[in-house]
């Protein structure tokens, strides 16, 4: 999937919350969006997803633009998944990851077998077949994450558009679920996933997009994009990065720290 | 694969048939109860007649032998009654389901918009201006209509979220009828219509006739076979606007339909009943807890399961005592405990 865009500007009553940002990114980027609270990341991954409109510039999803597109074409072009948070009715496993098929049935169709055994076989993918007939509410907000990994797959979509994806989630879950869309990202989806954990995109990211005041500030490798400097000015706090070494790979590592010296 | 069957999918197949078994018991034992007594055999004599009749156009029949006043008690006084009993039972629990589903709030009842409050003041207003009794169910119906179509209007001039902004509409928009049907209370002759207005609040099927179940079946039908057969994409309302769009489903347009559907229903239920309250909330609960969340199953269970229980309620409210108990205050007294249970033992959280 090659996303494009051009000079996107969106404003909210009369305000710009995004503007000038322009971006390209290819099949099988892992790309973290990052940014202070509030500085319209929703609305960025919103306008992606053709769910809002831009008011200048234009986004193209594989050369198409989101608010031109069928809602089925969409649907095979952007996967969403929002922050976790448990569902009001508590649907089976595999209830949920079946409704992933909703643009490839007919309107008064429900779905078969056949599609049961295609959730199912997304769920075997993910490793958590063992899940399907719980309710999403009795499992761990790491496997629930995991099962819309699973309806975003059966959707057929080619991007996978998350909202802090480990929001939520134990440090255990969080890497479980970071390791998937690791995962995801070398079978060829392109993924972009908003966060507030810089050590999330220097180790999972193939492209950091960092967005201040609606604009961006940095775009690039995470290597190069997240410096210090580049850390402090985002969170308008001091940022030390450093570099260790784990079984032979280096690592990089984001330590905020009081302006005072570390203490 | 053992995998996939460490928690085996519940026996929904079995239990639906016991729910459609209980629901021809009651069905056909619903004709045997009343003051004036008819056996079950003469019952399934006359039963099977009609049946024949119906099917070969009056060509055929069974030889009569029963008496005119068995046949009267059983075709012209039960069996409107029972049908409209079982139409009104599975439109307010289909329509319960559907409004829960779209307004991701497992509280919600179908008068949420307004279906009630805007039917029962046009009732109210029927009586004022000395209508027959059809007419007084057409008005209902129509204010029914014409209030969730005012809340829905509102709400989409509204900069809230779509579906706050229909709740919060639909909420003043009833309060808005209630207040006139209170006025019309005031102004209303004390001697007759007063009364009469007040108890067609209550909620009652005493006075249906056939014409009634006529009335009611059209827009109940029409209302209902659209539910059943988008049932499946129900669930897909429930998830937020942004998944559920991103998935390919057309929102907007689905949240219409159900709201229709839903409110068509809702309005043809009241309109010949009276309020009855409770049944699109308890019905649906308890269909969640034996069928799981799926609406595949859900409006299915939840269309017998409502039949059965209004059914029900209305054998008691026949048979229980010489001056009948209003409906809307059975189910009221039926209702409200079964659903402090519900609050006590968390019985809508339980696994599907």
């Amino acid at each position: 999937m090659r996303l494009e865009i051009k000079n996107l500007r969106f404003s909210y009553g009369g305000q710009d919350v995004l503007r000038d940002i322009s971006f390209l990114a290819g099949t099988g980027e892992i790309i973290a969006v990052l940014g202070p609270n509030g500085v319209g990341k929703s609305t960025f991954f919103q306008c992606l997803l053709g769910y809002l409109k831009p008011k200048s510039g234009e986004i193209l999803l594989e050369g198409k633009r989101p608010d031109q597109m069928s809602r089925a074409e969409l649907a095979r072009a952007a996967a969403y998944i929002p922050q976790s948070a448990s569902p009001v009715f508590n649907y089976t496993v595999l209830e949920m990851v079946t409704m992933g098929m909703a643009s490839q049935l007919k309107l008064l169709r429900s779905p078969g077998p056949d599609q049961e055994a295609r959730a199912m076989d997304a769920l075997r993918s993910l490793g958590i077949a063992h899940l399907a007939r719980r309710g999403c509410n009795q499992v761990s907000g790491g496997e629930r994450q995991l099962m819309m990994l699973a309806r975003a797959l059966v959707q057929d979509a080619k991007m996978l558009v998350m909202d802090e994806p480990t929001a939520n989630l134990d440090y255990g879950n969080s890497f479980r679920v970071m390791e998937r869309i690791r995962a995801l990202g070398s079978a060829g989806y392109t993924v972009l996933f908003s966060t507030h954990e810089p050590n999330q995109a220097f180790r999972y990211a193939s492209r950091v997009l960092a967005l201040k005041g609606g604009c961006v500030l940095a775009d690039g490798s995470p290597g190069d994009t997240l410096t210090e400097e580049a850390l402090s000015a985002l969170y308008g706090i001091p940022v030390a990065v450093r570099g260790v070494t784990l079984k032979g790979a280096p690592f990089r590592v984001s330590i905020p720290y009081e302006r005072g010296g570390l203490s | 694969m053992t995998e996939d069957k460490q928690i085996r999918e519940p026996r929904y197949a079995l239990r639906f048939a016991v729910l459609a078994a209980a629901f021809v018991a009651v069905f056909f034992a619903s004709f045997l109860l009343g003051r004036y007594g008819v056996a079950a055999g003469t019952l399934a004599d006359i039963l099977a007649d009609k049946l024949l009749r119906a099917v070969s156009f009056g060509h055929f029949g069974l030889p009569v032998t029963w008496t005119g006043t068995e046949e009267a008690a059983v075709i012209s006084i039960r069996m409107p009654r029972i049908l409209c009993a079982l139409l009104i039972g599975a439109a307010l629990a289909t329509a319960g389901a559907s409004y829960q589903g779209m307004f991701r709030n497992p509280m919600v009842s179908p008068d949420l918009l307004g279906a009630s409050t805007g039917a029962g003041f046009g009732a109210a207003l029927a009586i004022l201006l000395s209508f027959d009794y059809f007419g007084i169910t057409v008005m209902a119906f129509c204010f029914g209509l014409a209030a969730v179509l005012l809340a829905y209007t509102v709400s989409r001039f509204s900069r809230l979220e779509r579906t706050l902004s229909m709740v919060l509409s639909g909420v003043m928009i009833g309060s808005l009828f209630s207040a006139a049907t209170s006025f019309v209370k005031l102004v209303a002759d004390t001697e007759d219509q007063l009364p009469a207005i007040t108890y067609w609040l209550m909620g009652s099927l005493s006075s249906i006739k056939g014409r009634d179940t006529r009335f009611a079946f059209v827009p109940i039908a029409v209302g209902l076979i659209p539910l059943l057969l988008l049932r499946w994409r129900i669930n897909l309302l429930t998830m937020s606007e942004a998944e559920a769009r991103s998935m390919g489903v057309h929102t907007d347009r689905l949240r219409a339909a159900v709201i229709v559907c839903a409110t068509l229903v809702t309005s043809a239920s009241v309109a010949v009943s009276g309020m009855i309250g409770w049944v699109g909330l308890v019905i649906p609960h308890f269909c969640r807890i034996l069928f799981g969340y799926d609406y595949r199953r859900l409006i299915p269970a939840s269309m017998l399961m409502g039949a059965t229980f209004l059914l029900i309620v209305d054998d008691i409210a026949r048979i229980a005592t010489t001056s009948e108990i209003p409906l809307g205050i059975l189910t009221s007294f039926v209702g409200a405990p079964v659903f402090v249970w519900l609050i006590l033992t968390g019985g809508g959280r339980r696994a599907a």
